[in-house]
């Protein structure tokens, strides 16, 4: 697939921000600045930044936690995260949720709920609703492997499947599931072959590799929206910390560990961009710079952002209440 | 005006709304071709397409979630429940996704979950339950359970209409059962609204769907004795009329509060709440309840008929209430 320099740096642009947000959010968390549970996608990078950089502004997407990269893509500001982290009301959600649990209708990103694989069915209505009306818009929705063992999982695939609806399904497998490994998760060999079962084209690719993240994205985006129905793609990565921030993660054999910081996904996009000599060591300083400034300043922005007044929880429980 | 059924005035509901917006479609199981198990939307398929009356797999949670999905892109989707029973597999959906998208994100969910419930049919414990209770304490959703065939009608019209996610429970007893002046053209009924079906003097009956026929009756064998009962039909279950609950409990100063689901934290146990935190002081006797036993509905018919509250039940409560 041919992609273009611009491209290539946008996608390590937001590679690079991702991980700077995270580490971010992890040391505001361990000095107990960030209450309740800060989970990252620390080594996931290239799953969420690259299925959502693949996406036309009109897309839509249905994300889980470890999607971060997918909400910078779409446009939710670092300023807008970092505030969301600490509860204020210039966050994403103005302090009625924490952390991950955002959305922004007006970007195309639906908020994620919790409970896991929820958001599959949700994103196969959007995209339902795109068939009735014509347009040729799709849904894209991502969740973990641990997800994929949910009904609302199996039931989405097949009326997806059924409707033949522009939906493209992600899952992010990174090999645990809190602290269940992968053997104990399913029966099967590869998370794509329970795609199979429903009819569904499916991919596995490297997850660590963005380029290869963007380019089968495309690709189904394109089927898609061509009217061929929804595709599965199974992104193989590695959960590189804890859980969460509080899990010291010591279920996980270090050898597996030591193995994946090899494959990482920020190092592997360097080696590429700097090997097909598209960008220069300089250029990749620069976008290295300007990352930790737009991350400083989101930082700053969220400490002298105001709370929240507390009386206005009871605001917004209806769209239009009676 | 014309005298039609239950069934008929939700059909009109539904019939009207999809001709006057695009984004109105239906889903649920065998709705499309068949015209669904109770045949509410018979004659749609051949009117409106495959993709507006459109037949799901048996996935309730997937197809509730699909709704939510087509409502925060714009549409506005109907979703059927076979029976209300089966809405528990779509609970995570409804309670964790539809109530919350609005508050936590700023989600609009604009979408009408029809689910025909209640007793009196021998369906046994999985086609006569009346789930209402379970989405109670539910912030983010609204709840209705229309009682005749006018309120049936217009609060359909007005459910799709709303911008949030409104469970819309039909009484199936109700449905071929139940005749009444339907108006021509469009009319809505506000949801969050009460309604007096019968004034009287004596005791506020405060109930909902199939039992507001139940307190009917028993008002009617009540007259002789000289007791006399206001029904209070309360329309729109979440958010509950607060003032039109109190304004009666203001003029009968009596309170029995008749409903069909298990006694335990149903509607009735918040109705009593609200009057004794407000109202204590116009009370003049103990608030009553009426209602289903603390069990699964049961089939054989002498069982059911001794689970569903009767009008005799009414009748006992109300002349013990009435001798405060
Ligand atoms: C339905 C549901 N059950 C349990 C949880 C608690 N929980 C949060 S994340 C998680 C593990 C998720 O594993 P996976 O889907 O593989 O995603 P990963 O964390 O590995 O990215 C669990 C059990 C949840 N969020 N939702």
């Amino acid at each position: 697939m041919d992609i273009s320099k611009n491209d290539l740096l946008q996608l390590y642009y937001y590679l690079k921000l991702t991980r700077r947000i995270e580490d971010r959010v992890t040391a505001l968390y361990r000095q107990g600045r960030i209450l309740g549970g800060a989970w990252t996608s620390n080594g996931m990078e290239a799953i969420s930044v690259g299925y959502a950089y693949a996406l036309e502004k009109e897309d839509v997407i249905a994300p889980y936690f470890r999607d971060m990269g997918a909400f910078l893509v779409r446009g939710i500001t670092p300023q807008r995260v970092m505030a969301q982290y600490l509860g204020k009301k210039t966050g994403i959600t103005g302090g009625k949720e924490g952390n991950v649990h955002a959305g922004d209708i007006h970007l195309g990103v639906f908020g994620f709920p919790s409970h896991l694989a929820d958001n599959y069915p949700v994103a196969v209505g959007a995209a339902l609703s795109f068939k009735i009306r014509g347009e040729r818009r799709v849904a894209a929705a991502c969740t973990g492997e641990g997800g994929t063992s949910r009904g609302d999982f199996h039931e989405a695939l097949n009326m997806a499947s059924v409707w033949k609806v522009p939906v493209v399904f992600f899952c992010n497998n990174n090999q645990y599931a809190y602290s269940t490994p992968f053997r104990i998760q399913m029966a099967v060999k590869d998370v794509a072959e329970r795609a199979k079962a429903y009819a569904i084209p499916s991919e596995i690719v490297d997850g660590n590799d963005v380029v290869a993240v963007y380019s089968a994205a495309k690709n189904a985006y394109d089927r898609a929206r061509k009217g061929e129905g929804p595709t599965f793609i199974e992104c193989k990565t590695m959960r590189m910390h804890g859980h969460s921030e509080h899990d010291a993660a010591k279920y996980v054999p270090r050898e597996l560990l030591e193995e994946w910081k090899k494959k990482d996904p920020i190092m592997n996009m360097e080696r590429y961009l700097l090997s097909n000599k598209t960008a220069t060591e300089e250029e990749l300083k620069g976008i290295d710079e300007r990352v930790t400034k737009e991350v400083d300043e989101a930082e700053a922005f969220a400490e002298k952002s105001p709370l929240p007044e507390g009386r206005d929880a009871l605001e917004g429980v209806y769209a239009t209440p009676v | 005006m014309a005298e039609v059924t239950y069934l008929e005035a939700i059909k009109q509901a539904l019939d009207e709304e999809m001709t006057r917006d695009n984004n109105v479609f239906i889903l649920g199981e065998d709705v499309g071709y068949y015209g669904g198990a109770f045949r509410v939307t018979e004659g749609f398929y051949e009117k409106y397409g495959q993709w507006r009356v459109l037949d799901t797999p048996l996935s309730e949670s997937g197809f509730t979630g699909a709704a939510i999905g087509a409502a925060l892109m714009g549409m506005r989707p109907v979703v059927e429940m076979q029976f209300a029973d089966f809405i528990s597999c779509a609970f995570d959906q409804i309670v964790s996704v539809a109530a919350k998208n609005n508050y936590r994100w700023g989600g609009k969910t604009p979408m009408v979950i029809r689910a025909p419930f209640g007793g009196f049919v021998h369906g046994g414990a999985f086609h006569s339950a009346c789930p209402e209770t379970w989405f109670f304490n539910v912030p983010g959703l609204k709840m209705v359970a229309p009682s005749d065939p006018y309120d049936a009608k217009g609060l359909l019209k007005a459910a799709i209409r709303d911008d949030d996610p409104v469970i819309y429970f039909e009484h199936k007893f109700l449905y071929r059962r139940i005749k009444g002046e339907v108006p021509e053209g469009d009319y809505l009924v506000p949801l969050g609204k009460a309604k007096v079906v019968r004034e009287g003097k004596d005791i506020s009956v405060i109930t909902y769907s199939a039992m507001v026929h139940t307190a009917l009756e028993a008002a009617q064998a009540l007259e002789g004795e000289g007791i006399s009962l206001e029904i209070v039909d309360l329309r729109t279950l979440l958010p509950l009329d607060k003032e039109g609950i109190y304004a009666s409990v203001r003029k009968t100063n009596r309170v029995i509060i008749l409903y069909e689901t298990p006694r335990t934290g149903g509607v009735g146990a918040e109705v009593a709440a609200l009057i004794s935190e407000e109202m204590f002081g116009h009370l003049d006797g103990p608030i009553l309840r009426v209602s289903a036993p603390d069990t699964p509905v049961p089939y054989s018919p002498p069982f059911e008929e001794f689970y569903l509250p009767k009008a005799e039940d009414v009748i006992k409560a109300a002349r013990k209430l009435a001798a405060y």
